[in-house]
C-alpha cells in the first residue's frame, strides 16, 4: 500500500479527540485544584497559625500524599483519564506518575524494581527542572553582576 | 477574590497543557517538562513571584511552581553564599515536594498491591 493511502487510513480510524470539550474539562478541574490549594493554604495558616510559606509546604505535602493514596487505592487513574491535564499539570500528576511507576515495578524487587524505576517518568521533571533552573540562575547571576 | 484568581490561573495553565496535548504528538511527560522549564524561566525576572501574589494557591499548585521554586532557591542561595549557593540552594524549597513524593510512594508501594 502506498504511504499516503496508509496515512489516510490511519487518520480515518484514529479516535478523534474533542479538543474543545477536553480543554473545558481541564480548565474546570485545574481551576478546582487551584481553589483547593488556596483553601488548604488558608486553612493551615489560620488553624496552625503559621506563615503562608510554611502553609504552602503543608499544602503541597497534603496534595502529594492524597494523590499517592488515591493512586494506590486504584481510582485516581480513572480521574486522570477523565480530567487529563487538569490533574497532570498540577503537582498531583507528578505524584501520580511516581506512584504508578512504583506500584508497577514493585514485583521486580525492592532495589531493581522500586528503587530503579520509581522516578522513571517524574525523573525527567526533576532533571530538566534542575538543569534549566541552574542555567537560568547562572544567567541571572551574570546579568546581575554586570 | 484570591479564590477566583486561583481558579482562573490554575485553570488556564491546565487548559494550555490540554490543548498542547491534543494538538501535537507530545506525551504528558513532555508537557510537564515544558511547564517546569517555563516556570523556571518566568522566575528569572521575578514574574512568577507576582503571579503567586496575584493567584496564591492557583500559581503554587501547577508544576510550573516547581521550576519557579528551583530557580528561586538557586538565586536566593547565590545571593547568600555566592557561587556555591547556586548548588546548595536549588533544592531548598522543592525538597519538601520531592521528599514527600518519594517517601509516600515508597511506603505505599510496599503496602498496596497494583490493580488495573
Amino acid at each position: 500500500m502506498e504511504k499516503t493511502k496508509y496515512k489516510d487510513l490511519v487518520n480515518k480510524h484514529t479516535p478523534k479527540e474533542d479538543v474543545f470539550y477536553n480543554a473545558i474539562i481541564a480548565f474546570l478541574i485545574g481551576g478546582l485544584m487551584g481553589i483547593i490549594a488556596q483553601g488548604l493554604i488558608d486553612f493551615y495558616s489560620y488553624y496552625l497559625s503559621i506563615s503562608t510559606k510554611e502553609a504552602t509546604v503543608c499544602m503541597l505535602v497534603t496534595l502529594i500524599f492524597l494523590s499517592c493514596l488515591f493512586t494506590s487505592l486504584g481510582f485516581f487513574d480513572k480521574l486522570v483519564n477523565f480530567a487529563k491535564c487538569g490533574l497532570i499539570v498540577p503537582i498531583t500528576g507528578f505524584a501520580h506518575a511516581t506512584m504508578s511507576a512504583a506500584l508497577e515495578y514493585r514485583k521486580e524487587g525492592m532495589i531493581t524494581g522500586i528503587g530503579a524505576n520509581m522516578l522513571k517518568i517524574s525523573g525527567a521533571v526533576i532533571i530538566f527542572g534542575v538543569v534549566s533552573a541552574w542555567t537560568f540562575s547562572v544567567i541571572r547571576a551574570i546579568v546581575g553582576a554586570i | 477574590m484570591i479564590y477566583l484568581n486561583a481558579f482562573i490561573f490554575a485553570g488556564l495553565v491546565c487548559m494550555i497543557g490540554q490543548i498542547i496535548l491534543d494538538k501535537t504528538k507530545l506525551t504528558p511527560g513532555h508537557i510537564t517538562v515544558l511547564f517546569v522549564i517555563v516556570g523556571a524561566f518566568l522566575d528569572v525576572f521575578n514574574i512568577y513571584d507576582r503571579l503567586v501574589l496575584w493567584a496564591g494557591g492557583g500559581a503554587l499548585v501547577p508544576i510550573t511552581s516547581f521550576g519557579h521554586m528551583l530557580t528561586h532557591g538557586a538565586i536566593m542561595g547565590y545571593n547568600e553564599q555566592g557561587i556555591m549557593g547556586l548548588f546548595v540552594g536549588a533544592f531548598d524549597l522543592t525538597s519538601a515536594g520531592i521528599c514527600a513524593t518519594i517517601i509516600s510512594a515508597f511506603f505505599m508501594s510496599l503496602i498496596f498491591k497494583p490493580r488495573d
